[in-house]
């Protein structure tokens, strides 16, 4: 199990003296004290979560991940979370704050009046305080195939695989996604229904579908067009809403599930009709017969 | 090091009360069940007039009730609710490219509420309201 890094490491580009020391910047900013509700448990010891209350003192820029710096810097060393960049790019340091799913080291505690509660990502299961267990979203990834399969596997001496800027951008928004998994904690679905795929492996499967260089959709089509892939969605659209890359996984599901549609109008209503997807799949079988 | 998550359950009946939008997406889905009754209302309307003209006249007497009244006021909003939530989400499931560039999201849903206002007026038009 990962926890949170040690308390020496500093936030990127920071001096040394630990996360809260490096932020405060002498005479350019106010202090002001910060109550800090988090969710605490510790899988040895407790059966239950339950909530500790830290009165901790922040300068007006900071973010909530630098109270809890702070907190684990000179409150208390025991409590756990993860985070790594300190910058929204690796997706480490999602929790739930105020009940909404968040990157900790991009809600900025000037945005929030009173108590902030800190919870771990919702719909995961708590590792321990506020570290997740993400094993679940890993495996749903791994099932959609999130690479390219060649559409023409050919050497290596006959070039590249070449694309041109329109090609890119058909597919360039869902690659963003940094994987910090805070659509799932948005999404009701795949609270109630832990089967779900959920939002952010489901786009990145379009996202590889929709890639000119790429030939494998009739295979990811076997997780995406089921009851436990694009169809256990219903657009409630929390994923957009709270994605901090801007990813839109919600238009990736509502754009799979009409061509998942139309295959299988293809298929079933057209006589001697053949899928896309079902064309490939077949391609395929007769390569490897 | 042995491990023991803690499964936090989902309170299957009252998650949608955590989040505004949560709120938003169940009276989105709540409006189904108005524009599901006004659909049966219009089935048992076709029904009364194949009956004949005095089974019509009653069912057109009936529509004129307070009750019908009001029932009629919350489908029609709850109808153009719904629509305006499908029309809104067109931009997202039938994005448009040309080029590199995509159209602006607002078109595509703008063309959709013109298409819907053009029926509408066609529909009236039949209907001999003009």
């Amino acid at each position: 199990m990962s926890n949170s890094p040690p308390r020496s490491q500093p936030p990127l580009a920071a001096p040394p003296g630990g996360a809260a020391a490096s932020l405060g910047r002498p005479g350019g900013s106010s202090e002001r004290t910060v109550q800090l509700e988090v969710l605490r448990y510790n899988p040895d010891t407790d059966t239950e979560a339950h909530f500790q209350r830290y009165e901790v003192v922040c300068q007006e820029e900071w973010v909530v991940l630098d109270a809890l710096n702070k907190v684990k810097a000179d409150i208390d060393p025991t409590l756990n979370y993860r985070w790594s960049c300190h910058m929204a790019v690796c997706g480490s340091c999602g929790m739930m704050i105020n009940g909404e799913p968040k990157l900790s080291c991009h809600a900025f505690l000037r945005d929030y009046e009173g108590v902030i509660r800190v919870e771990p990502l919702a719909h995961f299961p708590v590792e321990r305080d506020l570290v997740t267990a993400p094993d679940d979203f890993m495996e749903k990834l791994k099932r959609v195939k999130p690479y390219i399969i060649p559409k023409e596997k050919k050497p290596i001496s006959e070039g590249e695989y070449k694309q041109t800027p329109a090609q890119l951008m058909k597919f360039r928004q869902y690659s963003m996604c940094i994987n910090c998994m805070l659509c799932y904690a948005a999404c009701p679905q795949y609270g109630l229904t832990p089967s779900f795929i959920g939002p952010a492996a489901l786009t990145l499967a379009h996202r590889y579908n929709q890639d000119s260089r790429d030939g494998g959709r009739a295979e990811r089509q076997e997780v995406v067009a089921t009851h436990e892939g694009v169809w256990e969605c219903t657009f409630v659209g929390a994923c957009s809403e709270v994605c901090p890359a801007h990813v839109d996984p919600a238009s990736a599901l509502q754009q799979m599930k009409i061509t998942s549609s139309l295959d299988w109008i293809v298929e079933h209503l057209i006589p001697g009709g053949k899928s896309a997807g079902d064309s490939v799949s077949r391609e395929d079988a007769g390569d490897k017969s | 090091m042995s491990r023991k998550p803690l499964v936090r359950e989902v309170p299957p009946t009252s998650w949608y009360f955590r989040q505004p939008r949560y709120m938003r997406y169940m009276s989105r889905e709540i409006t189904s069940i108005f524009v599901g009754a006004y659909c049966v209302l219009l089935v048992v309307g076709l029904q009364r007039l194949a009956d004949g003209p005095t089974a019509w006249e009653g069912f057109l007497l009936a529509l004129q009730s307070p009750a019908s009244i009001v029932f009629q006021i919350l489908a029609l909003v709850a109808a153009v609710y719904h629509a305006a939530t499908w029309f809104n989400a067109t931009q997202k499931a039938m994005p448009l490219q040309i080029g590199e560039d995509f159209v602006p999201g607002n078109l595509i849903s703008g063309a959709h509420y013109a298409a819907w206002a053009v029926l509408s007026f066609v529909v009236l038009y039949l209907a001999g309201v003009f």
